[in-house]
Protein backbone atom coordinates (compact mmCIF):
# COMPACT_ATOMS: atom_id res chain seq x y z
CA UNK A 1 0.00 0.00 0.00
CA UNK A 2 1.18 3.55 -0.99
CA UNK A 3 -0.19 6.77 1.05
CA UNK A 4 -0.89 9.31 -1.54
CA UNK A 5 1.19 12.70 -0.18
CA UNK A 6 1.51 15.41 -2.31
CA UNK A 7 5.15 15.85 -4.11
CA UNK A 8 5.49 18.54 -1.94
CA UNK A 9 8.85 17.83 0.48
CA UNK A 10 9.66 21.05 4.07
CA UNK A 11 12.63 21.14 5.73
CA UNK A 12 14.17 23.18 7.95
CA UNK A 13 17.55 25.04 7.18
CA UNK A 14 19.85 26.81 10.12
CA UNK A 15 20.72 29.97 8.23
CA UNK A 16 23.24 32.71 9.32
CA UNK A 17 22.77 36.15 7.67
CA UNK A 18 23.93 39.47 8.53
CA UNK A 19 25.15 38.06 11.81
CA UNK A 20 21.88 36.68 12.64
CA UNK A 21 21.01 32.94 12.90
CA UNK A 22 17.51 32.00 11.38
CA UNK A 23 15.40 28.69 11.33
CA UNK A 24 14.15 28.64 7.49
CA UNK A 25 11.32 27.03 6.05
CA UNK A 26 11.72 25.68 3.10
CA UNK A 27 9.77 23.39 0.46
CA UNK A 28 10.04 22.17 -2.67
CA UNK A 29 8.71 19.74 -5.45
CA UNK A 30 10.02 18.57 -8.91
CA UNK A 31 13.61 18.11 -10.66
CA UNK A 32 15.74 20.27 -13.34
CA UNK A 33 15.90 24.16 -14.13
CA UNK A 34 15.32 25.73 -10.21
CA UNK A 35 12.53 28.07 -9.56
CA UNK A 36 12.82 29.83 -6.95
CA UNK A 37 9.39 31.56 -5.72
CA UNK A 38 8.43 34.48 -3.45
CA UNK A 39 5.79 34.41 -1.26
CA UNK A 40 3.48 38.14 -0.61
CA UNK A 41 3.51 40.21 2.50
CA UNK A 42 2.32 38.61 5.26
CA UNK A 43 1.77 35.04 3.90
CA UNK A 44 3.65 32.16 2.96
CA UNK A 45 4.94 29.49 0.74
CA UNK A 46 1.94 27.97 0.51
CA UNK A 47 0.86 30.32 -1.94
CA UNK A 48 2.59 28.01 -4.44
CA UNK A 49 1.20 24.74 -3.50
CA UNK A 50 -0.67 24.29 -6.79
CA UNK A 51 2.79 25.25 -8.74
CA UNK A 52 4.41 22.52 -6.76
CA UNK A 53 1.17 20.05 -7.38
CA UNK A 54 1.19 20.96 -11.32
CA UNK A 55 3.42 17.83 -12.83
CA UNK A 56 3.60 19.67 -16.28
CA UNK A 57 5.51 22.35 -14.46
CA UNK A 58 7.46 20.03 -11.94
CA UNK A 59 8.61 17.72 -14.69
CA UNK A 60 10.64 20.57 -15.92
CA UNK A 61 11.72 22.82 -13.00
CA UNK A 62 12.62 22.10 -9.23
CA UNK A 63 9.83 24.52 -7.60
CA UNK A 64 11.46 25.84 -4.28
CA UNK A 65 9.76 28.08 -2.12
CA UNK A 66 10.72 29.82 1.88
CA UNK A 67 9.63 31.12 4.02
CA UNK A 68 10.92 34.48 4.78
CA UNK A 69 12.12 35.17 8.34
CA UNK A 70 9.49 35.81 10.78
CA UNK A 71 6.22 34.28 7.96
CA UNK A 72 5.01 30.70 8.15
CA UNK A 73 7.08 28.21 10.09
CA UNK A 74 10.37 29.84 9.48
CA UNK A 75 11.35 31.42 13.27
CA UNK A 76 11.90 35.09 13.69
CA UNK A 77 15.37 35.72 15.32
CA UNK A 78 16.38 35.46 18.74
CA UNK A 79 15.54 38.63 20.57
CA UNK A 80 12.41 39.34 18.48
CA UNK A 81 10.33 39.91 21.72
CA UNK A 82 12.44 43.32 21.90
CA UNK A 83 11.86 44.57 18.24
CA UNK A 84 9.44 45.68 16.07
CA UNK A 85 10.00 43.78 12.64
CA UNK A 86 10.12 46.10 9.60
CA UNK A 87 10.87 44.42 6.09
CA UNK A 88 13.59 46.89 4.17
CA UNK A 89 14.61 46.72 0.66
CA UNK A 90 18.28 46.04 1.44
CA UNK A 91 17.60 43.03 3.75
CA UNK A 92 15.09 41.89 1.36
CA UNK A 93 16.86 42.08 -1.72
CA UNK A 94 20.06 40.31 0.27
CA UNK A 95 18.74 37.70 1.68
CA UNK A 96 17.16 36.23 -1.41
CA UNK A 97 20.34 36.44 -2.93
CA UNK A 98 21.97 34.34 -0.01
CA UNK A 99 19.09 31.97 0.22
CA UNK A 100 19.79 30.82 -3.54
CA UNK A 101 23.27 31.18 -2.93
CA UNK A 102 23.08 29.01 0.73
CA UNK A 103 20.96 26.32 -1.41
CA UNK A 104 23.29 26.03 -4.25
CA UNK A 105 21.02 26.50 -6.92
CA UNK A 106 22.27 27.04 -10.34
CA UNK A 107 21.45 30.71 -11.50
CA UNK A 108 17.85 30.02 -11.00
CA UNK A 109 14.62 31.60 -12.16
CA UNK A 110 12.52 34.15 -9.70
CA UNK A 111 9.53 34.60 -9.23
CA UNK A 112 7.64 36.58 -6.67
CA UNK A 113 4.59 37.93 -6.17
CA UNK A 114 3.00 41.73 -4.72
CA UNK A 115 5.80 42.40 -2.48
CA UNK A 116 8.42 39.89 -4.25
CA UNK A 117 6.98 41.15 -7.86
CA UNK A 118 8.71 44.30 -6.60
CA UNK A 119 11.66 42.78 -4.98
CA UNK A 120 12.68 40.95 -8.28
CA UNK A 121 12.71 44.12 -10.13
CA UNK A 122 15.75 44.76 -7.51
CA UNK A 123 17.11 41.22 -8.44
CA UNK A 124 16.96 41.98 -11.97
CA UNK A 125 18.72 45.61 -11.62
CA UNK A 126 21.63 44.63 -9.14
CA UNK A 127 22.11 40.57 -9.94
CA UNK A 128 21.49 39.67 -12.99
CA UNK A 129 24.03 37.35 -13.29
CA UNK A 130 22.70 35.26 -9.95
CA UNK A 131 19.60 34.10 -12.14
CA UNK A 132 18.55 33.05 -15.40
CA UNK A 133 15.14 34.73 -15.76
CA UNK A 134 13.14 36.80 -13.61
CA UNK A 135 8.99 36.44 -13.03
CA UNK A 136 7.16 39.48 -10.87
CA UNK A 137 3.78 39.20 -10.70
CA UNK A 138 1.82 41.86 -9.44
CA UNK A 139 5.04 44.54 -9.88
CA UNK A 140 5.25 47.63 -9.29
CA UNK A 141 8.15 49.41 -9.01
CA UNK A 142 7.18 52.29 -6.24
CA UNK A 143 5.16 52.57 -2.77
CA UNK A 144 1.45 53.54 -3.23
CA UNK A 145 -0.20 53.31 -0.12
CA UNK A 146 -3.96 53.82 -0.21
CA UNK A 147 -5.49 52.98 3.65
CA UNK A 148 -3.98 53.44 7.03
CA UNK A 149 -1.84 50.09 7.40
CA UNK A 150 -1.17 50.78 11.62
CA UNK A 151 -4.72 49.50 11.85
CA UNK A 152 -3.03 46.15 10.46
CA UNK A 153 -1.01 46.32 13.81
CA UNK A 154 -3.32 47.80 16.52
CA UNK A 155 -3.86 45.91 19.88
CA UNK A 156 -7.78 47.10 19.63
CA UNK A 157 -8.20 45.29 16.44
CA UNK A 158 -7.58 40.97 15.78
CA UNK A 159 -4.49 40.84 13.41
CA UNK A 160 -5.68 38.06 11.85
CA UNK A 161 -8.96 39.35 10.73
CA UNK A 162 -7.55 43.18 10.18
CA UNK A 163 -5.53 41.01 7.72
CA UNK A 164 -8.21 39.51 6.20
CA UNK A 165 -10.19 42.77 5.94
CA UNK A 166 -7.25 44.39 4.30
CA UNK A 167 -6.90 41.66 1.64
CA UNK A 168 -10.50 40.31 1.16
CA UNK A 169 -11.00 42.18 -1.93
CA UNK A 170 -8.24 42.19 -3.69
CA UNK A 171 -8.76 38.98 -5.51
CA UNK A 172 -11.41 38.76 -9.22
CA UNK A 173 -14.59 37.99 -7.92
CA UNK A 174 -14.78 35.19 -10.08
CA UNK A 175 -11.95 32.98 -8.48
CA UNK A 176 -13.15 29.96 -6.68
CA UNK A 177 -14.72 30.03 -3.35
CA UNK A 178 -11.77 27.48 -2.24
CA UNK A 179 -8.79 28.66 -3.13
CA UNK A 180 -10.02 32.30 -1.93
CA UNK A 181 -10.35 31.23 1.50
CA UNK A 182 -7.41 29.15 1.79
CA UNK A 183 -5.37 31.99 0.17
CA UNK A 184 -7.00 34.23 3.45
CA UNK A 185 -6.16 31.86 6.13
CA UNK A 186 -2.67 32.49 5.11
CA UNK A 187 -3.11 35.34 5.73
CA UNK A 188 -4.91 35.22 9.17
CA UNK A 189 -1.89 32.87 10.31
CA UNK A 190 0.40 35.09 10.07
CA UNK A 191 2.38 36.26 13.68
CA UNK A 192 1.57 39.73 15.09
CA UNK A 193 2.94 42.84 13.20
CA UNK A 194 4.36 40.87 10.67
CA UNK A 195 2.17 41.33 7.54
CA UNK A 196 2.24 45.28 8.99
CA UNK A 197 6.14 44.98 8.85
CA UNK A 198 5.99 43.73 5.62
CA UNK A 199 4.35 46.83 3.79
CA UNK A 200 6.83 48.85 5.57
CA UNK A 201 8.85 47.51 2.38
CA UNK A 202 5.48 48.29 0.08
CA UNK A 203 4.60 51.43 1.22
CA UNK A 204 8.09 53.18 2.79
CA UNK A 205 11.16 51.53 2.10
CA UNK A 206 11.15 49.98 -1.25
CA UNK A 207 11.33 51.95 -4.26
CA UNK A 208 13.11 50.67 -7.21
CA UNK A 209 12.15 53.18 -9.77
CA UNK A 210 15.56 54.56 -9.70
CA UNK A 211 17.19 51.01 -10.76
CA UNK A 212 14.64 50.41 -13.40
CA UNK A 213 17.35 51.77 -15.83
CA UNK A 214 20.01 49.12 -14.72
CA UNK A 215 17.94 46.34 -15.68
CA UNK A 216 19.32 44.22 -18.97
CA UNK A 217 17.22 42.18 -20.08
CA UNK A 218 19.62 40.68 -22.47
CA UNK A 219 21.26 39.44 -19.87
CA UNK A 220 18.26 38.16 -17.70
CA UNK A 221 14.98 38.04 -19.17
CA UNK A 222 11.98 39.46 -17.40
CA UNK A 223 8.52 38.74 -17.48
CA UNK A 224 5.11 40.54 -15.75
CA UNK A 225 2.43 39.23 -15.43
CA UNK A 226 -0.33 41.02 -13.77
CA UNK A 227 -4.38 40.28 -12.68
CA UNK A 228 -6.59 43.09 -14.22
CA UNK A 229 -8.29 42.87 -10.29
CA UNK A 230 -5.84 44.14 -8.61
CA UNK A 231 -6.73 47.70 -7.06
CA UNK A 232 -3.40 47.13 -4.75
CA UNK A 233 -0.79 46.83 -7.58
CA UNK A 234 -2.72 48.17 -10.44
CA UNK A 235 -2.05 46.91 -14.28
CA UNK A 236 -1.35 50.60 -15.31
CA UNK A 237 1.71 50.35 -12.56
CA UNK A 238 3.17 46.84 -13.98
CA UNK A 239 2.74 48.41 -17.78
CA UNK A 240 4.71 51.11 -16.29
CA UNK A 241 7.96 49.00 -15.70
CA UNK A 242 7.41 47.37 -18.31
CA UNK A 243 7.48 50.40 -20.47
CA UNK A 244 10.43 51.75 -18.57
CA UNK A 245 12.48 48.42 -18.95
CA UNK A 246 13.03 47.72 -22.77
CA UNK A 247 12.31 43.40 -23.28
CA UNK A 248 10.75 43.35 -20.67
CA UNK A 249 7.51 41.04 -21.45
CA UNK A 250 4.35 42.28 -19.59
CA UNK A 251 0.85 40.34 -19.33
CA UNK A 252 -2.12 41.81 -17.99
CA UNK A 253 -3.85 38.11 -16.87
CA UNK A 254 -7.71 39.04 -17.09
CA UNK A 255 -9.88 37.04 -14.72
CA UNK A 256 -7.44 37.09 -11.36
CA UNK A 257 -6.38 39.43 -8.62
CA UNK A 258 -3.35 40.26 -6.09
CA UNK A 259 -2.68 36.49 -5.35
CA UNK A 260 -2.82 34.97 -9.31
CA UNK A 261 -0.77 31.53 -8.38
CA UNK A 262 -2.90 31.34 -5.49
CA UNK A 263 -6.61 32.49 -5.41
CA UNK A 264 -6.70 30.51 -9.13
CA UNK A 265 -4.42 28.71 -9.64
CA UNK A 266 -6.53 26.57 -12.82
CA UNK A 267 -6.38 30.47 -14.39
CA UNK A 268 -2.61 31.34 -13.40
CA UNK A 269 -1.78 28.12 -15.21
CA UNK A 270 -2.64 29.06 -18.22
CA UNK A 271 -0.63 32.39 -17.88
CA UNK A 272 2.41 31.01 -16.71
CA UNK A 273 2.98 27.74 -18.53
CA UNK A 274 3.73 29.66 -21.79
CA UNK A 275 6.63 31.79 -19.85
CA UNK A 276 7.76 28.68 -18.16
CA UNK A 277 8.24 26.70 -21.48
CA UNK A 278 9.71 29.92 -23.05
CA UNK A 279 12.20 29.96 -20.29
CA UNK A 280 12.88 26.43 -20.32
CA UNK A 281 13.94 26.69 -24.37
CA UNK A 282 16.62 29.58 -23.28
CA UNK A 283 18.81 27.21 -22.00
CA UNK B 1 -32.07 50.35 -1.50
CA UNK B 2 -30.28 50.27 2.34
CA UNK B 3 -33.95 49.34 3.76
CA UNK B 4 -33.86 45.66 2.08
CA UNK B 5 -30.32 45.09 4.61
CA UNK B 6 -32.35 43.87 7.48
CA UNK B 7 -34.12 40.87 5.41
CA UNK B 8 -30.68 40.04 3.51
CA UNK B 9 -28.54 39.85 6.84
CA UNK B 10 -30.59 38.67 9.08
CA UNK B 11 -31.29 35.53 7.84
CA UNK B 12 -27.53 34.92 7.31
CA UNK B 13 -26.87 32.84 10.07
CA UNK B 14 -22.80 33.15 8.88
CA UNK B 15 -22.67 36.81 8.76
CA UNK B 16 -24.48 37.35 11.95
CA UNK B 17 -22.26 34.68 14.07
CA UNK B 18 -19.34 37.18 12.67
CA UNK B 19 -21.03 40.40 14.26
CA UNK B 20 -21.98 39.04 16.96
CA UNK B 21 -19.87 41.00 18.95
CA UNK B 22 -20.55 43.91 17.38
CA UNK B 23 -23.24 46.51 18.14
CA UNK B 24 -23.08 49.88 16.50
CA UNK B 25 -24.96 52.75 14.53
CA UNK B 26 -22.74 53.85 11.13
CA UNK B 27 -23.84 55.67 8.46
CA UNK B 28 -23.28 55.01 4.97
CA UNK B 29 -23.64 57.49 2.35
CA UNK B 30 -24.28 56.98 -1.23
CA UNK B 31 -23.61 60.51 -3.28
CA UNK B 32 -25.76 62.88 -1.71
CA UNK B 33 -28.56 60.54 0.01
CA UNK B 34 -27.65 58.73 3.82
CA UNK B 35 -28.38 55.87 5.59
CA UNK B 36 -27.90 54.91 9.27
CA UNK B 37 -27.63 51.28 10.00
CA UNK B 38 -27.53 50.21 13.54
CA UNK B 39 -26.66 46.76 14.15
CA UNK B 40 -26.82 44.95 17.46
CA UNK B 41 -25.09 41.84 18.16
CA UNK B 42 -24.70 41.33 14.18
CA UNK B 43 -28.34 41.59 13.72
CA UNK B 44 -29.58 44.82 11.60
CA UNK B 45 -31.93 46.71 14.02
CA UNK B 46 -33.15 49.25 11.69
CA UNK B 47 -32.50 51.00 8.63
CA UNK B 48 -33.42 54.96 8.08
CA UNK B 49 -32.95 56.64 5.86
CA UNK B 50 -31.65 60.55 6.18
CA UNK B 51 -31.74 63.63 5.13
CA UNK B 52 -30.85 63.83 9.67
CA UNK B 53 -30.45 66.78 11.52
CA UNK B 54 -29.15 65.34 14.41
CA UNK B 55 -27.76 61.75 12.99
CA UNK B 56 -25.15 59.89 15.60
CA UNK B 57 -22.54 57.30 14.77
CA UNK B 58 -19.74 55.73 15.01
CA UNK B 59 -18.31 55.43 11.73
CA UNK B 60 -19.23 56.83 8.13
CA UNK B 61 -18.76 54.70 4.67
CA UNK B 62 -19.39 58.01 2.53
CA UNK B 63 -19.24 57.08 -1.10
CA UNK B 64 -20.12 58.13 -4.75
CA UNK B 65 -23.17 57.12 -6.34
CA UNK B 66 -21.19 55.80 -9.50
CA UNK B 67 -18.55 53.85 -7.59
CA UNK B 68 -21.38 52.42 -4.98
CA UNK B 69 -23.13 51.41 -8.38
CA UNK B 70 -20.02 49.61 -9.78
CA UNK B 71 -19.60 47.67 -6.50
CA UNK B 72 -23.24 46.65 -6.50
CA UNK B 73 -23.35 45.34 -10.24
CA UNK B 74 -23.45 41.07 -10.03
CA UNK B 75 -19.87 41.19 -11.12
CA UNK B 76 -17.97 44.60 -10.38
CA UNK B 77 -15.55 45.74 -12.73
CA UNK B 78 -11.88 45.18 -11.88
CA UNK B 79 -10.93 47.74 -8.74
CA UNK B 80 -14.19 48.05 -7.52
CA UNK B 81 -15.00 44.52 -6.46
CA UNK B 82 -14.58 45.80 -2.40
CA UNK B 83 -14.80 48.58 -0.62
CA UNK B 84 -10.86 48.69 -0.34
CA UNK B 85 -10.88 49.65 -4.20
CA UNK B 86 -13.58 52.11 -3.65
CA UNK B 87 -11.10 53.66 -1.12
CA UNK B 88 -8.23 53.38 -3.54
CA UNK B 89 -10.88 54.99 -6.50
CA UNK B 90 -11.09 57.89 -4.14
CA UNK B 91 -14.80 56.86 -4.43
CA UNK B 92 -15.16 55.93 -0.84
CA UNK B 93 -13.82 57.56 2.73
CA UNK B 94 -14.07 56.44 5.66
CA UNK B 95 -14.60 58.68 8.51
CA UNK B 96 -15.26 58.45 12.20
CA UNK B 97 -14.52 56.41 15.31
CA UNK B 98 -12.58 53.58 12.67
CA UNK B 99 -12.12 51.06 15.42
CA UNK B 100 -15.46 49.20 15.34
CA UNK B 101 -15.10 49.67 11.67
CA UNK B 102 -11.49 47.79 11.46
CA UNK B 103 -12.54 45.04 14.09
CA UNK B 104 -15.50 43.66 12.10
CA UNK B 105 -14.64 44.96 8.51
CA UNK B 106 -15.37 41.29 6.79
CA UNK B 107 -18.74 42.10 8.58
CA UNK B 108 -19.11 45.51 7.23
CA UNK B 109 -17.60 43.94 3.89
CA UNK B 110 -20.59 41.49 4.39
CA UNK B 111 -23.45 43.47 5.05
CA UNK B 112 -22.56 45.72 2.16
CA UNK B 113 -21.69 43.31 -0.32
CA UNK B 114 -25.17 41.62 1.00
CA UNK B 115 -26.58 44.35 -1.71
CA UNK B 116 -24.89 43.14 -4.28
CA UNK B 117 -27.27 41.83 -7.25
CA UNK B 118 -29.78 42.89 -5.05
CA UNK B 119 -31.12 45.79 -6.63
CA UNK B 120 -28.88 48.10 -3.80
CA UNK B 121 -27.93 50.54 -6.71
CA UNK B 122 -31.48 50.84 -7.67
Amino acid sequence: MSVAFEPIVGRYLPFTFQGRTYRLYIEEAGQGIPLLCLHTAGSDTRQYRALMNDAQVTQRYRVIAFDLPWHGKSSPPAGWHHEEYKLTRDFYIEIIVAVARALELDRPVVMGCSIGGRVVLGLAADHADAFRAIIGLQSSASPSAYYDIAWLDHPGVDHSEAALGAVSGLMAPMSPDTERWETLWHYMQGGPGVFYGDLHFYTVDGDLHDRLRRIDTTRCPLYLLTGEYDYSCKPEYTLEVGKAVPGAKTTIMKGLGHFPMSENPALFRSFILPVLDEIARLD
Amino acid sequence: MLERLPDLVNGNAALVRRGRHFSTTFLVEVGSHGWLVQVREGRIDSVERGPFRMASWSFALRGTAEGWAKFWQPVPPPYYQDIFGLLRQGELRFEGDLLPLWANMLYVKGVMGALRGNGGAS
